[in-house]
């Protein structure tokens, strides 16, 4: 197959990438601007293991989200990558400059 | 053995281990010097980024600031992990695609422009250079409180041992060396926050210790404990703030995007073989990170209700042995206003100014005088933030050897971090600026020699901060992160994102938001620190947070002027369509 720019079945990975992107940075920032800062003092109304939960998404709770965000992200991706065959290869590019 | 003696075992033990590794592991191109050759496992990337990015801040002054300032304290556990998403999904996956050296590489080639390049390498350095005297004056605090020599030979020894790993083994000997950095400074961070959560709570994980009940049969968990102690004492409660919520996010936001921004993070991800592996490591980075995110505030809370209860009221004839130790160095000091011979811990300054000046002279009770005016709040204690971390297995009564690890495990932090950042120094000197700028005629032989020229330079300037430190080291670091949010996040992103942005809106957009965010710290900060409050400053916005509304302002330049100018050329368009898709070449 030829190489032109902006393959239909590249612009199709593209988009579900920034599907998954979009979704994925909404939670990021629910928990850390939203849960940790904007609504910690609603939030702290309520007890979570001897918490207050809003003190607790800010400091536990929103690091923890973090971690798995990027492990679903990264689970993701790879299924996109097989799905529109675009996955890459195990060699590192031998450039020298 | 003493402690001190178990502390110089431990040290030097491991020091000989990084040198070790510096020597099996050395360079031989510039592929394994800027970027370990390409072939480092996600894994062992995850945990060398993680011992990167955990300096001597997050390892020695991360808690102390926490314990102080209670709930606020979250815009670091936030900024300083939060930073990593938006580094795993916007950036180090596509950066390592496009697969060169350096950052300013990247930004070379994605606006066409040596300018754009060399204004990528001026933000490059001038970040990484603030952040590593950060670092070097790291290493002298723990090498003077607890191997107790000179800062100055702290600094020189600290030096000697960078410029064995660093410019012999470049990229892949620190690589090697942080993994094994890594392993001490957690299992040195973990080892005193598990025995404390026991003493405390009886539970041995800190996260969970955090929110369980005190072990006193008071019934009060231990946050509940602290909020009633502290406000006994006229302080704010731990579990409440005391900035504005527009600060809070306008800080947790600078620090969040300035770390997707920092150069020596992001050239970890160039060192993985894959795009796979890109995300898979920023996952790792991550997990490993987030051990010792989770326990510093934990660490913070026992930490602060240990030390009221140890200090306050104490005569200080019977004060810990621990206290006149760090009385030594300066770091806390006693002004007995009310003459009744105990310690008063309250809120408010104890001293004017803030930090003690020592007459020299011994009291009666044997505490070093302050020739400091007393102040009218009824504190009588000076407490340094950054002894909670390092005094704290000795404020808990841990055993020898719980110390010196602490020591060996605040110096791994400070090491590693500041050898990745003379890494970035040296490869942006030798590789943008030489190779790529001035000499492109020079070997790779030479460029080699060059890199690890640049190193051994950037080792001595970095040596000379440690020493002569500039008063306001401690204050710039945090700025690092806001001028890299300011001037590299936005061009990063934007040049893998849109396909419009051209190399004048780069470069006006990266020149405008540094220009606005150094120039706003600079007037608060240096200028006119009398006008440095609330009502003053923009919007709210604190120096610390400016970094935020720098990268706004550095979005909307990029846009706006790419819009007017001719659009990226055919090729840069290719590059882009390459950069977003793992397999195509």
């Amino acid at each position: 197959m030829s190489n032109p720019p902006q393959k239909k079945p590249h612009r199709d990975y593209w988009r579900a990438n920034l599907s998954l992107l979009a979704k994925l940075l909404s939670i990021w920032f629910m928990v850390s601007f939203g849960c940790s800062i904007l609504w910690i003092d609603w939030l702290d109304q309520f007890s979570f293991y001897g918490f207050k939960l809003g003190f607790w998404f800010a400091h536990q709770g929103a690091i923890l989200v973090f971690v798995v965000l990027i492990f679903v992200y990264a689970w993701r991706m790879k299924a996109l990558d097989r799905q529109f065959d675009v996955a890459d290869s195990d060699h590192h590019p031998e450039k020298t400059s | 053995m003493s402690t001190q003696a178990l502390t110089y075992l431990l040290v030097g033990l491991s020091f000989a281990l990084y040198i070790g590794i510096a020597i099996w592991s050395r360079a031989a191109s510039t592929k394994d010097f800027y970027i370990a050759g390409g072939g480092i496992h996600p894994l062992a990337n995850g945990m060398a980024t993680a011992a990167d990015w955990m300096s001597a801040a997050s390892f020695i002054s991360m808690a102390g600031i926490i314990s102080f300032i209670g709930r606020d304290g979250s815009v670091y556990l936030l900024g300083w992990t939060g930073g990593y998403v938006l580094l795993a999904l916007l950036l180090a996956p596509y950066l390592r695609k496009f697969g060169r050296f350096t950052v300013p590489d990247f930004i070379g080639e994605r606006y066409y422009s040596q300018t754009a390049r060399m204004v990528a390498v001026v933000c490059l350095i001038f970040v990484s250079f603030t952040y590593v005297a950060g670092q070097m004056r790291g290493v002298g605090i723990v090498f003077s409180r607890f191997l107790e020599v000179e800062v100055e030979t702290g600094v020189i020894i600290g030096m000697a041992v960078f410029f064995m790993y660093a410019v012999l083994g470049g990229m892949k000997g620190i690589t090697y060396t942080q993994v094994a950095q890594y392993c001490v400074l957690i299992f040195a961070y973990m080892v005193p926050a598990i025995f404390i959560s026991l003493m405390i709570t009886d539970n041995p994980i800190p996260q969970l210790g955090f929110g369980a009940e005190v072990n006193d049969g008071s019934q009060q968990s231990v946050l509940q404990k602290l909020d009633g102690v502290l406000t006994e004492l006229g302080f704010d409660r731990y579990t409440e703030g005391s900035k504005s919520t527009i600060d809070v996010f306008a800080i947790t936001a600078a620090l969040m995007f300035g770390t997707a921004g920092l150069p020596h993070v992001l050239v970890r991800f160039f060192t993985v073989p894959k795009v796979s592996d890109a995300r898979l490591s920023a996952g790792y980075a991550l997990v490993f990170i987030a051990i010792l995110y989770t326990t510093a505030p934990a660490v913070a809370a026992f930490a602060r209700l240990n030390l009221i209860d140890t200090v306050n009221n104490t005569p200080y004839a019977e004060a810990p042995a621990w206290f006149s130790q760090w009385e030594d160095t300066g770091l806390v000091a006693w002004q007995d206003k009310n003459a009744d011979g105990r310690m008063q811990y309250r809120a408010g300054s104890a001293l004017s100014p803030t930090k003690p000046a020592f007459t020299g002279a011994r009291g009666e009770l044997g505490e070093r005088l302050l020739s400091n005016a007393p102040t009218d709040s009824a504190n009588e204690v000076y407490i340094d933030r950054d002894i909670i971390v390092l005094a704290n297995p000795e404020i808990a009564g841990l055993p020898g050897w719980v110390i010196a690890l602490v020591a060996a495990g605040g110096v791994a932090a400070a090491l590693s971090t500041a050898a990745g950042l003379l890494l970035v120094i040296s490869s942006a000197i030798s590789h943008d600026l030489l190779k790529q700028t001035l000499m492109p005629q020079i070997s790779e032989q030479q460029e080699l020699l060059a890199a690890r020229l640049a190193a051994a330079v950037a080792v001595c300037i970095a040596g000379l901060f440690g020493i002569y430190p500039p008063a306001f080291v401690a204050q710039v670091v945090a700025f690092a992160f806001g001028l890299a949010a300011a001037s590299l996040f936005p061009a990063l992103l934007l040049g893998i994102f849109s396909t419009s942005v051209n190399r004048e809106g780069a470069i006006a957009g990266m020149l405008s938001g540094l220009t606005f965010t150094f120039a706003y710290i600079v007037y608060f900060k240096f200028a006119m620190p009398q006008l440095n409050s609330a009502e003053h400053w923009l919007w709210g916005i604190s120096p610390e947070g400016i970094g935020a509304l720098g990268m706004l302002l550095n979005f909307a330049i990029a846009i706006l002027i790419s819009r007017v100018t001719a659009p990226p050329p055919a090729d840069v368009q290719a590059l882009i369509e390459t950069i977003r898709i793992p397999a195509s070449k």
